[in-house]
């Protein structure tokens, strides 16, 4: 046996490509990282224990041994009823908590019988949602009080958060024994996911509405779920996902600060959601860069007293936009050390992609698959047998402080543009994602980043792959449905209603109560949202590439 | 010789349009004049802007799942109009045997995640040439 003898051809030959040691945010590694490189790190200052101030190393003292991460799939599809199917499948599987997505037309804050909905109700993996009356369907016989609810939701989220509490009350369920998330991150629509009615200014109050009302009667629910996954996934790099979901989740506290409540009252309650991509160790740096900078940013600052408030909670999820569609088994690997690099890093929750998701909606065979993978890296692979088993790497150390540097850098040219939101309207945030999105494409047509199966190690011919059909009938039985509940609703209560969200809209009241009511009373959401919209205006964004 | 001139719409209710942004500055870059609608274009809109502008071909990016409803919508509004000719193509999720089901009803080409941007620029270039030499 000839070891010792390297065969060429089996080589990777990464020296002669000039990206391999960059890493996505495009920060030049160095050969070897030593005690140097840490030279200025205070361990006690700057990384503390696990559980303890600044809490770069994991929010919690003991981790996953004390408790594991939610695994969190996606329970949604088409109709109510299989969408109630779905969700129960998954617990059964094992899940702890679920994802709720909505489809198309749903985000769009349109009801599935309008004409601009046509061949969308039901699609892109999510549920169509226009009444009370589907929620009641989704969360038929799931225990409230027990299981999470996250609902992907963002413009609609205060439509959404009525119809779930209007349910709950049905079932004697009070508000108050809810858990759960919205998403509720309209900031980072404006910069990167595009779903939005109203002008960003309007759109905050009903945001902070929202967080308002859930301090008030939904102490264990997440009002807000800041999301950088979003941005990412329109192109951002690690470092812009970082730096712009911190600087939106600053705003959403000055902001809900200038409503009149106390720090301590709703920073325990605000969560995040972020992406894991392919560099393995820029993702868990940016997990204890995020942990730190907020935990002093809000104890220091806002002067957050109650611990909880300091506390960076993370949602994740593997890279959809890393997926290729050539050589879909390839994704399952991907997704495998994206998994496990978001573990390390320290996650509250996790969601894992299916392989086939470049093509289409999963299938039940790669959701499956994509459940156990968590499974497998909880029971197997040992990772979780101690807090934080990375932390003091020389490199990993090195590369947290690197992004905290960037991320204030960031942080000041914001400020210069005026905050977030004059940022937004000044498309700073467009731009820089537009930017980093052509990058990566020129990267990976030039080779200069080399993803398997795609630009390198290609194979002819496309191998077909088992792909869940969309019910083709769904739309117009859908449309039927809504139609006969409006008709046997009271019509002079609607007309009502919509006068008073007019009111609410034109005035500076609170919205919460008044939607709750309306959603009782068999409001739709695109009746909701259009009433506010008369209002608010319609918000048309200026497209930057 | 006149540059190219494309029209790159998005129709549909979604805002993914990192895809069509990134295929716009390509076509630019590669001396292409684009025209890029932004989000939320009906079929109509998308017809109405291609006759303004003089386009030579149409770029429809859809990740919905909506492209059954909205390619058979967007043919029939050019032929309505007297511009059966003008070059459709698309780019986004489309499975396969929708993309041949497309394609038998004129749209031209099919571009699916992971394509190389030079592709879509040789492919309009071979494309339009070819209807010039027709045409002359």
């Amino acid at each position: 046996m000839a070891f010792g003898k390297r065969s060429k051809r089996q080589d990777l030959d990464l020296q002669s490509n000039p990206m391999a040691f960059k890493n996505l945010s495009g920060f030049v590694i160095d050969p070897v990282y030593t005690s140097e490189n840490i030279a200025q790190l205070d361990a006690e200052r700057d990384l503390g224990r696990p559980g303890e101030f600044p809490f770069t190393r994991g929010i919690h003292q003991t981790m996953y041994r004390g408790r594991s991460w939610t695994i969190r799939q996606l329970g949604s599809l088409g109709s109510s009823e299989e969408a109630n199917i779905r969700i129960r499948k998954l617990l059964d599987m094992g899940a702890t908590g679920v994802s709720i997505c909505l489809d198309m037309p749903t985000i769009m804050g349109r009801d599935s019988d309008d004409p601009l909905c046509e061949g969308e109700v039901g699609s892109s993996g999510g549920v169509a949602i226009d009444s009370i009356t589907d929620v009641r369907q989704i969360l038929d016989g799931i225990d409230l009080d027990r299981i999470s609810i996250n609902w992907v939701s963002n413009a609609q989220s205060s439509v959404i958060l009525a119809f779930f509490v209007a349910v709950a009350e049905e079932r004697g369920i009070s508000a108050d024994k809810l858990t759960g998330t919205l998403q509720n991150d309209i900031l980072k629509e404006y910069q990167a996911q595009k779903s939005f009615y109203f002008p960003p200014r309007p759109s905050m109050r009903l945001t902070v509405d929202i967080i308002k009302y859930c301090c008030r009667n939904m102490p264990r629910f997440n009002p807000i779920s800041i999301s950088g996954y979003h941005i990412a996934s329109a192109g951002g790099n690690p470092i812009q996902e970082l730096a712009f979901t911190l600087a939106n989740g600053f705003t959403y506290v000055e902001e809900t600060l200038k409503a009149g409540i106390d720090v301590d009252q709703f920073a325990p309650r605000l969560s995040f959601f972020f992406k894991v991509h392919n560099d393995f160790f820029e993702n868990i740096a940016k997990y204890r860069a995020a942990r730190r900078i907020w935990a002093r940013t809000i104890k220091e600052q806002f002067k957050a007293k109650d611990e909880r408030s300091w506390l960076f909670r993370v949602h994740t999820q593997t890279s959809g936009s890393s997926l290729t569609a050539q050589q879909p088994e390839n994704n399952i690997i991907r997704t495998t050390l994206q998994a496990l690099s978001a573990v390390l890093a320290g996650t509250q929750s996790l969601h894992t992609n299916a392989f086939d998701e470049a093509h289409s909606i999963p299938s039940p065979r790669s959701e499956r698959l994509a459940l156990r993978t968590q499974q497998i890296i909880a029971h197997e692979s040992g990772v979780i047998n101690t807090a934080d088993p990375l932390g003091g790497s020389y490199y990993l150390e090195s590369l947290t402080n690197k992004m905290e540097e960037e991320v204030y850098q960031y942080f000041e040219k914001i400020e210069n543009l005026g905050g977030v939101l004059a940022g937004i309207e000044k498309g700073f945030f467009q731009r820089e994602i537009a930017d980093s999105a052509y990058r990566y494409q020129k990267d990976i047509e030039n080779k200069r980043r080399i993803i398997v199966g795609l630009n390198e190690y290609k194979e002819d011919g496309e191998e077909p792959i088992e792909l869940r059909e969309t019910d083709p009938v769904f739309e117009g039985r859908k449309i039927a449905e809504l139609k006969a509940f409006k008709n046997q609703r009271e019509q002079k209560r609607v007309a009502a209603r919509i006068e008073q969200i007019h009111e609410v809209a034109r005035g500076d009241g609170e919205f919460m109560p008044l939607f709750i009511e309306a959603a009782k009373d068999g409001l739709t959401l695109g009746e909701i949202i259009g009433a506010m919209q008369d209002v608010f205006g319609e918000y048309r964004e200026e497209a930057i590439y | 010789m006149r540059k190219i001139r494309i029209l790159l719409a998005k129709p549909g209710l979604d805002g993914h349009d990192r895809g069509i942004k990134v295929v716009a500055r390509a076509l630019r870059d590669a001396g292409m004049e684009v025209i890029y609608s932004g989000l939320h274009q009906t079929p109509e809109q998308i017809v109405s802007t291609a006759l303004q502008e003089g386009v030579d071909g149409i770029g429809l990016s859809i990740l919905s799942g909506a492209h059954n409803a909205i390619f058979p919508k967007l043919m029939a509004f050019l032929k309505e109009k007297g511009l059966s000719d003008l070059l459709v193509f698309g780019g986004g999720t489309i499975p396969s045997k929708d993309r041949e089901r497309l394609k038998a009803m004129g749209v031209g080409e099919i571009f699916t995640p992971g394509t190389d941007t030079q592709d879509v620029v040789n492919y309009l270039r071979g494309e339009l040439e070819k209807k010039q030499d027709s045409k002359s």
